[in-house]
């Protein structure tokens, strides 16, 4: 497995799962699958990004902060789509976005290869 | 005319340099005594380098021949082979400038540099092995580490020699198994007191009284030294819960943080949504 696909999955399975943690808000729980497709979006594109980065550098210490960026980011673009709507969620948004970003940088830096030419030669 | 101890000494000393007449090396100064022979340094005066020069005492069943067909960076090299006007068999190899195993622990190295060295001596065995040549006599004194972090093992194989007894397995006739035994010996030489447990737990597999309860081969004896250097479990010790938890934790310090710094923040936020 390369590192964009590893970003790929763990951004799509920490997204969702970051994304279902709105259950515990009941204000926002009927959007909640809407939220969790969001947020599982938002993960891959942080992870596949993490994976691309991750490729061309080998530092979790730049892997942690690539990804903690991008995390912030992306969550602080879905926190202005949402204020958009009505009651801004900003915090409750990019601080979760932000540390789920720097996860997805770690694991892309830890696991998956390189390069496809090294995942051949395995 | 009644000569004194110490001239009759020097004297001795001197009837029992070896006669280099006919050779191409000089001799220099008696850098080591073992129980085949007396190891010189000399000068090979056609290349104009400094080698290690072994006369052997006993004559020896093909040791320089044996040395010669190892050619690994941790075995040191013979560059030739003769017997001097006096009939003693010698040979010229590389001269090691370094300490001994047992002098370069007085430096206090690391745990990491200390496994290091094994695992360079595990190579060299492992490749030994793999022609047919067993040690028989690892000890200390026998692992020599150079000036810029090399490692060499030396005196290989000598049938006349029967070991010596710290590092020694117990069983009559030897193998494989029983240089595994002198490695896990080397490997309690060299640890630092107290030790990791899972070491020790490596160190005693390998120096087992029965020699098939120790390591099959040296490279799973070196497989089980990087699981340990890797933070895994090693086969040698069936660790206790508390310890396998201690070391996921110590694995994955990072990314328990970051987890902690999740479950906090949400909290935080859950927590404060009504403020």
């Amino acid at each position: 497995m390369n590192k964009i696909v590893a970003g790929l999955l763990f951004g799509l399975l920490l997204g969702a799962f970051d994304g279902a943690t709105a259950w515990f808000y009941p204000e926002v729980r009927p959007m909640l699958t809407g939220i969790m497709i969001g947020s599982s979006i938002k993960g891959m594109i942080v992870g596949v990004l993490s994976g691309w980065f991750a490729r061309k550098v080998q530092s979790t210490a730049w892997g942690i902060v690539v990804g903690s960026a991008l995390g912030l980011l992306f969550a602080f673009l879905v926190a202005v789509m949402d204020a958009a709507k009505g009651k801004p969620h900003y915090l409750a948004i990019m601080v979760p976005g932000f540390v789920v970003g720097a996860i997805v940088g770690f694991l892309t830096q830890r696991i998956g290869t390189r390069d496809l030419a090294s995942e051949r030669t395995r | 005319m009644e000569l004194s101890d110490s001239v009759l000494d020097h004297l001795r000393r001197v009837a029992a340099l070896p006669d280099l007449s006919g050779t191409r090396y000089e001799l220099e100064t008696e850098i080591g005594r073992g129980g085949m022979g007396i190891v010189y340094s000399a000068r090979d005066r056609v290349l104009d380098r400094r080698v290690a020069l072994k006369v052997l005492d006993l004559t020896p069943a093909g040791e320089a021949q044996l040395i010669a067909a190892l050619e690994h960076p941790a075995i040191v090299p013979v560059y030739e082979a003769g017997t001097l006007p006096d009939g003693r068999e010698f040979y010229a190899m590389k001269l090691i400038s370094g300490a001994r195993l047992d002098a370069y622990l007085a430096e206090q190295p690391t745990l990491a540099e200390r496994l290091r060295l094994i695992w360079r001596v595990g190579e060299a065995l492992a490749y030994a092995h793999s022609h047919g040549v067993i040690h028989r006599d690892l000890k200390p004194q026998n692992v020599m580490v150079g000036k810029f972090g090399e490692v060499y093992v030396m005196d290989w194989g000598v049938k006349a020699i029967a070991g010596t007894p710290a590092f020694r397995a117990p069983e009559g006739p030897v193998d494989q198994r029983s240089d595994i035994y002198g490695l896990g010996a080397l490997l309690r030489f060299v640890l630092p007191d107290p030790n990791p447990p899972a070491l020790a737990a490596i160190t005693a597999k390998a120096m087992r009284a029965d020699p098939a309860g120790r390591y099959p081969d040296v490279p799973a004896f070196l497989a089980d030294m990087e699981r340990f250097e890797q933070g895994m479990a090693v086969q040698a010790w069936p660790e206790p819960l508390w310890h396998r938890l201690r070391r996921f934790a110590a694995r994955n310090a990072v990314l328990l943080w970051l987890l902690a710094a999740y479950t906090f923040a949400k909290f935080l936020i859950f927590f404060l949504r009504k403020f």
